[in-house]
């Protein structure tokens, strides 16, 4: 509960751009297919604190991990949340740099028309660029 | 903690977030609102109803950053300013309004 | 003895789809459930290898797993046949023993 017994804190400024002073490339490596554990769920809940900490997030989807960004996902009737949803937040939280490797899209059936958000399209080589620029990798 | 409207009790944490987000109505707004001593205006209506939606369409409470954001697209740049959140809801928009929208804390929120 | 296998691993993350054809005995049923859905999608790699089993297993995938991963009936490999929960219960009742494979 508020302690309403004390003044309210002052309010922040709007423009809060420098409020946590370093920023870090962060990249989230997801590996693992939506529902069989909490690894995709926690990952995602990570990438929304790194977000609103200003930090400089990307997000890649390889192996299984492409499977979390299948559209048309519907896991209500089998009683789990559909957090498939929160993906489309990011782009609110000024997470944009998503990435899908080429080949585990490939492997699957897949093409980027299955994805219910934008994503970049990156085969093994580039993927290894981007993460050989990372400052913080966690890969789940 | 809980609340109690008619006899009937709704479970929350020790914050007062409800725990189940399909018990909420507005009456139950009303008594968390009440809790937090805030005075429910069409403008903190406003506010509670654009977040259940965005929960609805996110499964999320956004972060107050974000929130501020999408109410300025949504209500206009008058809105979408902390000072206009902050004034509605003192101690924190994501905060108090996410308590009273029945959402859970948002994630990130410190 | 008539024997239903059920898979719920990905097939891409674990090999337990693979050596549960290895060791199914002609005629007997393999259902797919849970993440083991992935394995009926039609287009990746692992088309072959359930058209391949389909001639000599009878195989089946379960419906609402497939919705809950967003894989609409059309997506699944020919050879395979979609089930509910209903149909879940009839496999296992027609069948003398179920083997799962976690």
């Amino acid at each position: 509960m508020s302690d309403n017994n004390e003044a309210p804190p002052p309010i922040p400024p709007d423009d809060d751009e420098d409020e946590f002073g370093v920023i870090k490339k962060f990249c989230y490596v997801n590996r693992k297919a939506p529902y069989g554990t909490v690894y995709a769920l926690e990952s995602l809940e990570m990438v929304l604190i790194a977000a609103a900490f200003d930090q400089d997030v990307s997000v890649v989807f390889m192996d299984d991990g492409v499977y979390q960004i299948k559209s048309d996902q519907a896991p209500e009737a089998a009683g789990m949340k559909n957090f498939s949803k929160t993906y489309r937040a990011l782009e609110g939280y000024d997470v944009e740099k998503l990435y899908v490797s080429k080949e585990s899209m490939e492997e699957r059936g897949l093409t980027t028309d299955d994805f219910l958000v934008d994503v970049e399209v990156l085969d093994a080589a580039a993927l290894s660029a981007l993460l050989a620029e990372q400052e913080v990798v966690i890969t789940s | 903690m809980a609340y109690e409207i008619n006899g009937e009790t709704y479970e929350a944490d020790e914050e007062g977030y409800i725990t189940d987000i399909g018990s909420w109505s507005e009456g139950l707004a009303g008594l968390i609102a009440e809790d937090e001593k805030i005075e429910m205006t069409d403008e903190h209506w406003e506010v509670v109803n654009f977040l259940r939606e965005y929960y609805d369409e996110y499964q999320i409470a956004p972060a107050v950053r974000v929130l501020t954001k999408a109410v300025g697209k949504k209500f206009g740049k008058e809105k979408g300013n902390n000072k206009y959140l902050y004034s509605l809801f003192p101690y924190g928009p994501a905060k108090q309004a996410c308590k009273i929208a029945g959402l859970p804390k948002p994630t990130g929120c410190i | 003895m008539s024997k239903l296998h059920t898979v719920n691993k990905s097939p891409f993350d674990r090999n337990s789809f693979d050596t549960c054809l290895t060791h199914a005995e002609d005629g007997s049923a393999v259902l797919l459930i849970e993440d083991g859905v992935y394995a009926a999608v039609a287009g990746g790699q692992t088309a072959a290898r359930i058209t391949e089993a389909s001639a000599r297993l009878k195989v089946y995938v379960l419906g609402p797993d497939l919705a809950a991963r967003g894989m609409a009936d059309d997506r699944v490999c020919a050879g395979v046949s979609v089930v509910d929960y209903g149909g879940f219960v009839d496999l296992a009742a027609e069948h003398d023993a179920v083997h799962s494979w976690l």
